[in-house]
């Protein structure tokens, strides 16, 4: 080899095309925004539908999942999600994506060893994470008190 | 056949390739090579329902069609040297499982076609039989699924990734004096430029290219201008770049003879392929739709292929190792020139 | 109108933030979406996201920060109701209806759908 791994660190950086920001980021604020508002549109609907605010929080929430999950299902979500990129990824149908991909990608290993054990490949760490940290503010709290 | 510096090899009487045959996904003949291919699929699942039987049905077609083509039974193959990108071969395992043919499996990565050739031309040019065939697949989404993320899910790719190739190729190997020709191989060395990232294979596996292609030139005293294409697979458009810039160093000059599998498979472009194709067949359905049918009519005289794998691991990779690349050479001709 | 206006602003706002992590980082999805989940439990904790909520409505619920701050809130009341045992049944009560929605749905959906479908979504 005639470069040392560092001379070819450079030649790799300056061979890599970098991600084109000024595409990348309207598209993510716009798909992010839209979905969003989707969900205040929700939200006021079932308000004025007479739930309760945390009722109608959740309705919104299973509203957008159903309709997360229904579109990964006939394939259409990864297609938005290339170019929606974090406005797909972030919100709360990104994380229902995230479950119904793997459920439908390893049926062919069953239900147990594949839809059952899958579904956690990436909900499985944002659960685990956000909940130690909620445990951990919810002794500090405590202890405040 | 004589062993020269390096990993290299020289057949002093040249090898023959028989036959030889491809089998693409819908995407992939969609692209530049449309219409090339022995066979199409029309949709990604070919009819299967598990997309590890979608990759081994590709097998089964390629390697099918070209012992038809070859007109030979299946029992008339004395050895066959195939692999796939999956865990314990298995794309290749099922799809030939019906055959009854002796089975070598060989794993390389995305340089299994190169590595299977080499061999199996070792085997024929030592007399151990007549036929051996070198067959190699890959599948898009039993490759994501093993290796990235289901095929539904939602994620962004980044520039430098490649797409894995639904594709396989599939070249009997023979003692004949037909075109065309084996004359040389190389097989390469591991070499580990420290790259850690798995969406940019082409950086990964470029320094694998450079050290394999440079031990082929210099123990065949040989020159990049003495060819008629240098190609290269899967590097794309980074490790392509890469490539030229190390053997730019050494003031060799490739950039009038090289190409790239992964760059002729796609329109980079139109289908938004980032930065080309990869897969193990990739190399292996360039070769046998477009490259070897231009040898055959003597559309081209001398070829250097050189495959290039990432020797990495789902598991490996998650452990934060870098990626080892590796590259196989095999030389061919139109003619035998003595 | 105003309302939906704020949340297209705030929440696009959230997922430009994701976007930058993605361009500008080597993050992998997987790790952008716990660390905005655990963000939003630390926010909800210090008490800056239930001004933003208030603000933006599902500009704020929506994104997985939203996720994240919801089970802040959940510990909180659980402790404030039951004391020291709040810490540990808290987080997951919260999150208990979009968890189960989700998964449900999930188990659903690859019930429901056949690989024909599947397989044209690698075209």
């Amino acid at each position: 080899m005639n470069v040392t791994k560092k001379e070819y660190e450079e030649l790799n950086k300056s061979r890599s095309p970098k991600s084109k920001l000024q595409k990348t980021l309207p598209k993510a604020f716009v798909a992010g925004g839209v979905i969003c508002a989707i969900g205040q549109c929700l939200l006021m609907l079932y308000r004025y539908l007479g739930l309760e605010e945390e009722t109608a929080g959740l309705a919104v929430s299973v509203t957008l999942i159903t309709l997360s999950v229904l579109l990964t299902g006939l394939g259409l979500y990864d297609k938005l999600a290339k170019h929606g990129g974090a406005g797909t990824l972030v919100p709360i149908t990104g994380f229902a994506n995230s479950v119904a991909a793997p459920a439908l990608e390893f049926k062919t290993e069953g239900y147990i060893a594949g839809i059952g054990a899958k579904m956690f490949l990436i909900a499985g760490p944002v659960i685990v994470y956000s909940t130690v940290a909620a445990v951990a503010y919810g002794v500090v709290y405590a202890l405040m008190k | 056949m004589k062993k020269l510096s390096g990993g290299s090899i020289w057949f002093e009487t040249p090898l023959s390739v028989s036959a030889f045959a491809s089998a693409a996904g819908p995407k992939e003949n969609d692209g530049p090579l449309s219409g090339k291919f022995d066979f199409a699929a029309e949709e990604p699942c070919i009819g299967e329902d598990s997309w590890e039987k979608s990759e081994s049905s590709l097998i089964t077609k390629t390697f099918g069609k070209a012992i038809e083509k070859a007109r030979l039974a299946p029992s008339e193959v004395d050895f066959v040297f195939a692999g796939d990108l999956l865990n314990q071969c298995v794309g290749t395992v099922f799809g030939l499982r019906d055959f009854k043919v002796p089975f070598i499996g060989v794993y390389g990565a995305c340089s299994t076609m190169a590595e299977s050739l080499a061999l199996a031309s070792v085997f024929i040019s030592s007399g151990l039989g007549q036929n051996a065939a070198a067959i190699t697949s890959s599948h898009f989404c039993s490759a994501e699924r093993q290796f990235r993320m289901p095929v539904n899910y939602g994620g962004q790719r980044t520039p430098t990734s490649q797409w894995t190739a639904t594709a396989a190729g599939c070249a009997v190997v023979s003692p004949k004096a037909q075109p065309p020709y084996i004359t040389g191989a190389t097989f390469g060395t591991i070499t580990d430029m420290g790259v850690k990232d798995s969406a940019n294979m082409g950086a990964a596996m470029a320094g694998a290219a450079y050290e394999t292609i440079t031990a082929h030139l210099s123990a065949h005293g040989t020159h990049p201008r003495d060819y008629d294409l240098i190609l290269t697979g899967d590097l794309g458009v980074v490790g392509s770049g890469i490539l030229r810039d190390l053997l730019h160093k050494d003031g060799v000059d490739i950039s009038n003879v090289h190409n790239d599998c992964g760059l002729l498979l796609y329109d980079l472009e139109r289908q938004d392929v980032h930065a080309g194709g990869s897969g193990a067949g990739c190399s292996a359905a360039v070769l046998c739709a477009d490259i070897l049918p231009k040898l055959q009519c003597g559309e081209l005289h001398r070829v250097l292929f050189v495959a290039t794998g990432a020797l990495m691991s789902a598991m490996t990779a998650q452990q934060g190792e870098s990626i080892p690349g590796i590259a196989h050479a095999i030389e061919f001709t139109s003619k035998v020139t003595n | 109108m105003k309302q939906i206006i704020i949340a297209f602003l705030v929440g696009g706002g959230i997922c430009l933030l994701g976007q930058l992590l993605i361009d500008l980082t080597k993050l992998t999805p997987a790790r952008i979406l716990t660390a905005f989940a655990v963000c939003g439990v630390l926010l909800g904790a210090v008490g800056v996201y239930r001004p933003l909520i208030d603000f933006a409505g599902a500009g704020a619920t929506v994104p997985l920060l939203g996720f994240g701050a919801n089970l802040a809130f959940g510990v909180k009341r659980a402790v404030d109701e039951n004391g020291w045992s709040g810490a540990l049944t808290g987080p997951l009560t919260a999150a208990s209806g979009g968890i189960a929605a989700v998964l449900l749905l999930s188990l659903l959906a690859a019930v429901i759908f056949k690989r024909g479908l599947n397989c044209k979504a690698a075209k």
